[in-house]
């Protein structure tokens, strides 16, 4: 236990998960309440004070990197710039804070979670730039004002944290459902000038696990630490991959398309 | 669950639909003043051709639109997939369609 | 059944009232469409049923119906805006209009089964 503890100090109870893939249950510790807390300072003081055994994941602390989402009472955030204050005010004292895993992902033990499906369903979004020129080529001009690229611009900020992925019910119950991450990356891509890939990213996300199956609860946008909006790019994505798929139909496809072919 | 194709079943069958579930509230909000009774409501239906129409192309636009719905439903809370869904949507689909088109050929025929 | 933290924010709750309001109509319609086909086979017993819309309960079950179908419908209309208009921050605003107007559609049925009949 630290040297500097007040003598008299309240006492936060807080219930985390301990456990690995299925198997667990909620764990009780007692952490002194501070002036200005995060909920990573409260993992990171169980982990260092009270049980060495139990396994987190974080990296800047400052909100830059995204490593620390975890379900904060049944919300995804991330823990470090999330004050214990916020979440206590207007709590009950019994309660207590609930930490757990990210949800829709596996559990490897306690707090960390497998991202590997997250990052493999970006991929299978075609979420990757295709380029269209090389090194020798001049550079391809962005213009800032049009519309796309204020569309890119809105979605790009993107930095894998999970936090969306974790608050869809659509992701937990269709498990081909490619996510509000991947999605949203694949619209930014859809709006680049220089990505060579829009048809096979519009037919990547036009499958059963695509766009369509997006029903706008909108939880994505609301607790994107990021500010982002993937509903917003998943619209835009069901407007240009259901106008393809008529055009297609109509046996139209290769007029209006973008890019090289795919 | 729900592939582009679908998706566009369901908005295009929703825009059709609007209209019609309008006229039909709006029939409704008429109707049942002073009650119901099958006399009432056959002596302004019977032998429509515009009723027959406006109904049959409601019946038809809502078995498709339901059963693309509850696809969704069936697949995302009770988990069913594959060939199985599709076989159980297409038959909401063929079933709501033919229970609709009978009861608008009995109120207007 | 407690509500996991992530699902408390209205919009979520937008999505679960058409969802269940979709469900409820869809389990509806075969049995709407089971008595209006007795107008053919079985006229006697298509006026039977009317008649249970003489008591206040079945007028109320009517306005709970109308209610989801006109909530479904404005909702609806909600959804395809987001999808095909220019995305609009009022999302909560069209959420809570979309419903309300569902109430005093539904409202409206409802006065004209009861009050002015």
């Amino acid at each position: 236990m630290p040297d500097s503890l007040p003598a008299k100090e309240q006492l936060l109870d807080v219930h985390i998960w301990r456990g690995s893939g299925e198997e667990g249950s909620y764990q009780t510790f007692q952490v002194p309440l501070q002036e200005s807390q995060t909920i990573l300072d409260v993992v990171s003081y169980i982990q260092q004070y009270i049980d060495t055994g139990l396994s987190y994941r974080f990296a800047c602390r400052v909100g830059m990197c995204g490593s620390c989402a975890m379900m904060v009472n049944g919300v995804p955030r991330w823990t470090c710039r999330t004050h214990v204050k916020k979440i206590t005010d207007g709590m009950r004292p019994a309660d207590g804070l609930t930490i757990s895993p990210l949800r829709n992902l596996p559990v490897i033990k306690d707090l960390v979670v497998d991202m590997d499906l997250f990052f493999d369903k970006w991929v299978r979004a075609e979420a990757v730039h295709h380029p269209t020129r090389t090194a020798r080529d001049a550079i391809q001009p962005v213009e800032e004002e049009t519309a796309e690229r204020q569309a890119a611009n809105a979605a790009i900020e993107c930095i894998n944290c999970a936090v969306c992925y974790a608050a869809c019910d659509v992701v937990a119950s269709n498990p081909d459902y490619l996510g509000p991450a991947a999605l949203n990356r694949a619209w930014s891509l859809v709006n680049d000038v220089r990505d060579g890939g829009r048809e096979a990213i519009l037919q990547a996300v036009s499958g059963t696990g695509g766009c369509h199956n997006c029903h706008s609860q909108q939880s994505c946008q609301k607790y994107c630490p990021n500010e982002l909006n993937p509903t917003a790019s998943i619209a835009g994505l069901k407007r240009e991959s259901a106008k393809y798929a008529m055009r297609s139909l109509l046996s139209l496809a290769g007029s209006g398309k973008k890019g090289e072919k795919a | 669950m729900i592939s582009a194709r679908l998706y566009i079943l369901q908005r295009a069958t929703a825009l059709i639909m609007a209209p019609l579930v309008i006229g039909h509230i709006a029939v409704m909000i008429y109707a049942v003043q002073n009650g119901l009774s099958a006399a009432e409501i056959l002596s302004r239906t019977q032998g429509s051709f515009f009723w027959a129409a406006f109904y049959g192309l409601f019946a038809l636009a809502v078995a498709i639109h339901a059963a693309i719905g509850l696809r969704a439903i069936l697949h995302e809370w009770a988990g069913l997939k594959g060939a199985l869904l599709t076989a159980i949507c297409w038959g909401i689909a063929l079933g709501l369609g033919g229970l609709g088109l009978q009861a608008v050929y009995s109120v207007t025929g | 059944m407690k509500l996991s933290g992530h699902r408390k924010q209205s919009l979520w709750f937008a999505f679960i009232l058409h969802r269940i309001s979709g469900l409820v109509l869809a389990l509806f319609l075969p049995l709407h469409f089971w008595v209006l086909s007795l107008a053919l086979r079985d006229p006697a017993a298509l006026d039977g049923f009317l008649s249970w819309t003489d008591f206040w309960y079945v007028k109320l079950a009517e306005y709970g119906l109308v209610f989801l179908l006109s909530v479904h419908f404005f909702g609806g209309l909600r959804l395809m805006a987001l999808e095909w208009l220019p995305w609009s921050p009022a999302q909560k605003t069209y959420a809570a209009s979309a419903l309300a107007a569902g109430f005093a559609l539904a409202t409206s049925f409802f006065l004209s089964a009861t009050i002015y009949g």
